[in-house]
């Protein structure tokens, strides 16, 4: 594939998929930079609750993040950070969320991998897999509903949500509505510590697909030019009026569960095999081996990354906390409907 | 002309569908079939591509519902029966109710449950989630006992701007009527006097607001007054009314159909316990049904909930201590 957008005769081809390609290594850098910043600074117990990181998956993330356009709709996994950047969201917003600060989009009463702003297309996922799915089903039927076209929407999970009733029931429904839907799952071979052995007993999870009588698609997630071409493929054929796609790629988490986690069980002949590569590291490689970028200018993205989290960490080191004093403390936003607190507060 | 509970819920649909653009109807056989008790009959075709049949699966029609909230729309949702919410249990306590304090953007959906019992439908196809759904943060749970709240609180629910669960008892559906739609009517988290009385007040809602008003009616010939408050939505919960009539009348009966264990009577009580403990000539009671499912036979189902006889018999040990 990478060859074949290399030869003569798609000369702009290539210089696009380069610019591409290069973008997305620059926002799976910052990704990573970044998911190490919050590693140390969980370590160092500057953060409240739990730190999820998405190394070995930046590829597949980042190629959902350059391949929606604005506008279209995301719902991320816990494991997306490079997705989310490309897509849009502010380091900002990260950081913020991360560190507590009362300026995040989440104002300290959601944390972390929680955050996200649903008018601008990032939904901020609950806790439950699969459940994000049918809000996304929601938004595209709501953009037809209203006359919008040209417009798709990427659920973001992994191989165990395919194990959840919310799962198949949000995928059928798309299916019957056919709905712009683009279902990226993430095979990682753990669902925290159990196996895909003990997850499906399918021969390969985008078998699924044909059981809903949608498209499916598979890629090695360790590619980062494989997957910028899958995922731009299923996002064009749903924008395009093809129906739900899915997306299956396989790779391997190169980190705990959580940061909690030193996911001791993981299978060393996984890590020794062809998806346990860091994807980050072979996308490199493929930009010297193209001379699309020499190390001199990878070692300058690097340190621009850097700069970039530093700065955002010590602007939001600053920032203040919620102050519970301040809250409303009610989950109403018709205010007139809301109960005083029985008994009052003393 | 007469209209029946059932009518009124269909009315209010149509209106609403007919004066705001955005909203929809969803659910398991709402569009053609016009829905398992006809509560959407004809508004399919009234209103093309605006009343659809879901996939049976609960769980993605609230969760479709969120996601259309989020865009500016505001669906009606019908789960056919209440107890099937509890298959789109998380759509609605984790993903709904959520929403607007996590992030700002209101979730104004209105989820339809049809609840109570009624004889043969037994345990799966009688059950009243009112205090489930109270429970829990970020909902507005109405339980209209009247058809003309039937028809202005589902109109309301559409226009609040947070999710709203409308539950509207099935044993009314067809049992009430009244003349007319109403014109105008109280707010939402305004509870209403059912009946004025000095003796002691029953707090009820939906279906067994009838039951309290037969009592009243009946004790009446004996010389007791007693006043029925009609909660209307049970979140929120209107604390005030009942603690006025309760400073009027020394003694507080309060009667649900749902299960005895927390709940609404539960909740009641405690409040009028602790902040109007010095208004109650008697310890405050309760009345609820038996806890055990919903039995299908008429013989036990008409004994698993309250009725105007055990409320009565309720009513007058309460009036003797």
């Amino acid at each position: 594939m990478f060859q074949t957008v290399a030869s003569p005769e798609t000369g702009a081809l290539v210089s696009t998929f380069r610019d591409e390609y290069i973008q997305a290594c620059r926002w799976m850098l910052l990704a990573r930079t970044l998911d190490e910043k919050f590693a140390s600074l969980y370590r160092a117990g500057k953060i409240h609750g739990g730190v999820f990181l998405g190394r070995g998956q930046e590829a597949l993330s980042v190629s959902i993040g350059v391949t929606l356009r604005k506008g279209d709709v995301f719902a991320p996994l816990i494991r997306d950070l490079a997705g989310r950047l490309a897509f849009g969201e502010p380091v900002l917003d990260a950081v913020r969320t991360f560190l507590g600060s009362a300026l995040g989009p989440m104002r300290g009463r959601d944390g972390n991998v929680h955050r996200g702003r649903p008018r601008e297309g990032v939904l901020p996922m609950i806790s439950h897999l699969g459940a994000m799915i049918s809000v996304v089903n929601g938004m595209l039927f709501a953009r037809r509903f209203k006359g919008v076209r040209d417009t798709a929407g990427v659920a973001s999970i992994g191989d165990g949500a395919t194990s959840t009733g919310s799962f198949h029931e949000a995928i059928n429904q798309a299916a019957v509505e056919k709905l712009p839907l683009v279902l990226i799952v993430a095979n990682n071979q753990y669902a925290y510590s159990t196996p895909a052995s003990r997850q499906f007993a399918c021969r390969n999870l985008v078998d699924k697909a044909i059981g809903y009588g949608i498209e499916g698609h598979t890629s090695d997630g360790t590619d980062l030019a494989a997957c910028l071409k899958v995922v731009r493929e299923a996002v064009n054929r749903a924008r395009n009026g093809c129906g739900p796609q899915m997306v299956v790629a396989r790779l391997l988490r190169l980190c705990g569960h959580g940061e909690h986690d030193d996911s001791s069980y993981v299978d060393p002949k996984l890590k020794q095999s062809p998806i346990g590569r860091d994807c980050l590291k072979v996308a490199e490689e493929q930009l010297l081996q193209q001379r699309w970028a020499d190390a001199s200018a990878i070692e300058a993205w690097r340190s621009e990354a850097a700069r970039i989290v530093e700065e955002a960490v010590a602007t939001v080191q600053r920032e203040p906390a919620p102050d519970p004093y301040q809250e409303d403390w009610g989950a109403l936003s018709s205010g007139h409907l809301l109960e005083a607190q029985h008994p009052p507060p003393l | 002309m007469s209209i029946t509970y059932l009518e009124a819920i269909r009315e209010a649909q149509a209106r609403a569908l007919a004066e705001d653009p955005r909203v929809f109807i969803y659910g398991q056989d709402v569009g053609a079939f016009g829905g398992a008790f006809k509560a959407t009959k004809n508004l399919a075709k009234e209103f093309p591509g605006r009343v659809l049949d879901s996939t049976l699966s609960e769980d993605s029609m609230v969760g479709l519902a969120v996601g259309a909230a989020i865009e500016g729309l505001r669906p009606i949702v019908e789960t056919q029966f209440a107890d099937f919410s509890s298959v789109a249990f998380n759509q609605i306590i984790n993903q709904a109710a959520t929403l607007y304090w996590r992030t700002e953007v209101p979730c104004p959906i209105t989820i339809r449950l049809p609840a109570g019992g009624t004889s043969g439908g037994g345990p799966f196809h009688s059950q009243n989630m009112e205090a489930i759904y109270a429970h829990y943060p970020g909902l507005v749970v109405m339980t209209p006992a009247t058809v003309e709240d039937a028809y202005s609180m589902l109109l309301e629910a559409v226009a609040i701007d947070d999710p709203v669960i409308f539950c509207e008892h099935k044993y009314l559906y067809y049992h009430l009527k009244a003349d007319k739609l109403p014109s105008e009517a109280m707010p939402v988290g305004k509870a209403r006097l059912a009946r004025e009385g000095r003796d002691l007040t029953i707090v009820a809602y939906s279906a067994m607001v009838h039951e309290a008003l037969a009592v009243a009616e009946e004790l009446a010939t004996e010389g007791t007054e007693l006043e029925v408050v009609d909660l209307r939505s049970v979140k929120p919960l209107d604390t005030d009314t009942i603690m006025a009539s309760v400073a009027r009348t020394g003694r507080l009966l309060c009667v649900g159909e749902a299960w005895p264990w927390g709940g609404v009577t539960a909740e009641v009580i405690a409040r009028v316990a602790s902040e109007g403990f010095g208004l109650l000539d008697a310890p405050p009671q309760r009345l609820n049904a038996k806890d055990t499912p919903v039995p299908y036979h008429p013989n036990l189902w008409a004994a698993h909930r309250p009725t105007a006889r055990s409320i009565a018999a309720a009513a007058r040990n309460l009036l003797r201590r």
